[in-house]
């Protein structure tokens, strides 16, 4: 049996020189990787990962404007990722929960050959959901600030205030914010689950609104409502929807 | 000790009420009582002054029965036979007095005219403790409430001492296990720097862990810390980081809190440098002006990056501290605007160690 094993390919993400440098010097030792690119932050990560479609990502979490959950939100799950971490006692939970495999800086040997171990003996199998397990990293009642969503290898940030209402689409969510549509993978519950009850409302079964968006309600039917908001959009509104609508206007009252 | 002796003052103030109480009890003896006005100042005034002492001893049975602890039926029973008791005694006392009295010429008989009027001395004695021992309560719950107090502000003291070295003495793990990361980096490729830098985090550790002691310190001291931290953030962020420092002459001498100006720079760089990919400035700057010292910690930043609520921890603990070290007197000013967060810090300029307010 000799033919010759196919070169794991590795891309490495780190926002530090010397952090790159460091796995870099580790991943030299083991004749089976073979770096085939390094990225200084997440947006190049992400467009590097659709050009070279590694097998493996070593891949911090604090970076710039875009985190390693954010990358790995965009990038899907087709990739094994090994995350390498300073110090978040969230994140680590969360790794330990979801059986993903981390490494803490600065990062020993043997450790980090266990984790090669581990990420080769998991290629080609599904990782955990990549939404699923930031949800797990953050902070407990700590909701998003902003959402990712990548259009092609276009990644775009939409800060939740700017967000005006979400509408479920089958497997995605349509985000409306600032005249525009954005579409991202995600259910509509698991997006309501993560943004701030007191500034989003589940009106409708297929529709999270922006609390501050909404000038009037107007009934519509005999069951059902109207919210209008304030660029004049109309969204329907259920019955439990109106009474959630109605509970938040209470306590803010 | 007991409560109506200590202060002199409350003890003359006590023996002054004293005063209307004879003058009644004389009145009661000399006219409803048939006595005389002679007859009954002389038996009054020895036997008031005898009993404002006698009803002192009311302070005992009170702490024996306290408030709060006793049940009303012993609390009621303690006191009632206490009374009882010390007004016998005060009968006693009035007889052996009156017999003394009746042998001098101008008391003769005085001791048949008296027994009529044992009952009046009696109620009054019973009533007289009663009212002292009412009075006595009221000073042992005004001296505990006292205490509480003295307790509540001792504890708040110690807390608030708790706080402020809790506040103080934070080095943070990002900074911590980053800086070790960036030494690990370096041992294989630049051993020399690798060293420099393990020298620089000793450092930094060992001043960090002896300011946290002090009250107060030079402007240069916690320079001499703000520059090593730098220095070794400069290692990790190399070209990201570019740092300026402007610092007035005069105001190296002056004395801060321990502390203060480190976590305002390594704020700039956690919310400010280490969210541009493409890197920035941070100015440190210090001047005297007025009899006040002014910092200035400015960096540039990101406004699209997420919002890290206000400055975050660091910022929230040095706000806090000056708060309570200073109170009104110093103030701190945070603006963000066209890509570049300051904070400014006013100070009262001191060359002497800084007191707590």
């Amino acid at each position: 049996m000799t033919h010759p094993e196919k070169k794991l390919r590795a891309l490495i993400v780190d926002d530090e020189d010397l952090a790159r440098l460091a796995l870099r010097e580790l991943i030299k030792t083991r004749a089976e990787i073979e770096v085939v690119g390094e990225c200084g932050n997440g947006f190049e990560a992400v467009k590097a990962v659709a050009e070279h479609k590694p097998d493996l990502i070593f891949l911090d979490v604090q970076m710039p404007k875009l985190t390693g959950f954010d990358v790995l939100e965009l990038i899907g799950t087709e990739t094994a990722v090994i995350f390498v971490t300073a110090y978040d006692q969230y994140a680590m939970r969360a790794f330990d929960v979801h059986a993903v495999d981390y490494l803490l800086k600065p990062v020993g040997r043997e450790r980090f050959e266990a984790a090669l171990e581990r990420a080769k003996s998991r290629i080609g199998n599904k990782a955990p959901s990549a939404t699923e397990l930031a949800a797990a990293a953050r902070p407990p009642q700590q909701f998003l600030e902003r959402l990712v969503v990548k259009d092609g290898t276009r990644v775009t940030l939409i800060p939740v205030e700017k967000l005006d209402y979400a509408e479920a689409q089958d497997d995605y969510v349509s985000l409306a914010s600032e005249g525009k549509k954005h579409l991202k993978q995600q259910t509509i519950a698991g997006l309501a689950a993560c943004l701030d009850p007191k500034r989003f409302v589940r009106v409708h079964r297929s529709y999270v609104v922006n609390f501050e968006r909404v000038t009037r309600i107007e009934p519509y039917g005999k069951d059902s409502k109207l919210a209008i908001l304030r660029d004049g959009t109309r969204l329907p509104v259920s019955r439990t929807g109106y009474a959630r609508l109605k509970a938040l206007l209470e306590q803010q009252a | 000790m007991h409560p109506l002796l200590t202060p002199f003052k409350r003890f003359g103030l006590y023996l002054l009420a004293w005063l209307p109480i004879a003058a009644i009890l004389d009145y009661l003896l000399a006219v409803p009582g048939k006595l005389g006005w002679q007859d009954a100042t002389a038996i009054t005034l020895p036997l008031c002054l005898v009993y404002q002492f006698v009803c002192l001893s009311a302070w005992y049975s009170c702490k024996a029965a306290p408030l709060q602890k006793s049940t009303s039926q012993r609390l009621w029973l303690t006191q009632v036979s206490a009374a009882v008791i010390v007004s016998l005694l005060w009968v006693a006392c009035a007889k052996s007095l009156v017999l003394a009295l009746a042998s001098f010429p101008a008391f003769r008989g005085l001791d048949d005219r008296f027994s009529s009027q044992v009952p009046i001395i009696f109620g009054a004695g019973f009533l007289l403790y009663l009212l002292s021992v009412a009075l006595h309560y009221v000073l042992l719950a005004v001296e505990d409430s006292r205490k509480a107090e003295a307790r509540v502000l001792e504890t708040s003291v110690l807390a608030r001492d708790a706080e402020l070295r809790a506040l103080k003495a934070q080095v943070n793990p990002h900074f911590l296990f980053n800086s070790l990361n960036s030494i690990s980096a370096l041992t294989s490729v630049d051993p020399e720097k690798a060293r420099e830098m393990c020298i620089l985090l000793a450092d930094f550790l060992r001043m960090t862990l002896g300011l946290g002691e002090k009250t107060s310190v030079p402007l240069s001291e916690e320079l001499s810390l703000v520059d090593r931290y730098l220095a070794i953030e400069k290692v990790r962020f190399g070209t990201r980081l570019q740092m300026e420092e402007h610092i007035e002459e005069a105001t190296k001498a002056l004395q801060l809190p321990p502390l203060i100006l480190q976590p305002l720079v390594e704020n700039a760089i956690t919310h400010g440098i280490a969210n541009l990919s493409g890197g920035g400035f941070i100015r440190v700057s210090s001047a005297a002006e007025n009899g006040r010292m002014l910092l200035a910690v400015e960096n540039s930043f990101d406004p699209e990056s997420t919002p890290t609520r206000k400055g975050g921890l660091g910022l929230r603990n040095v706000r806090q501290r000056l708060e309570t070290l200073y109170g009104d007197s110093a103030n701190l000013h945070v603006s963000a605007e066209n890509e570049k967060f300051r904070v400014e810090l006013s100070l009262p300029a001191n060359t002497a160690e800084v007191r707590r307010v």
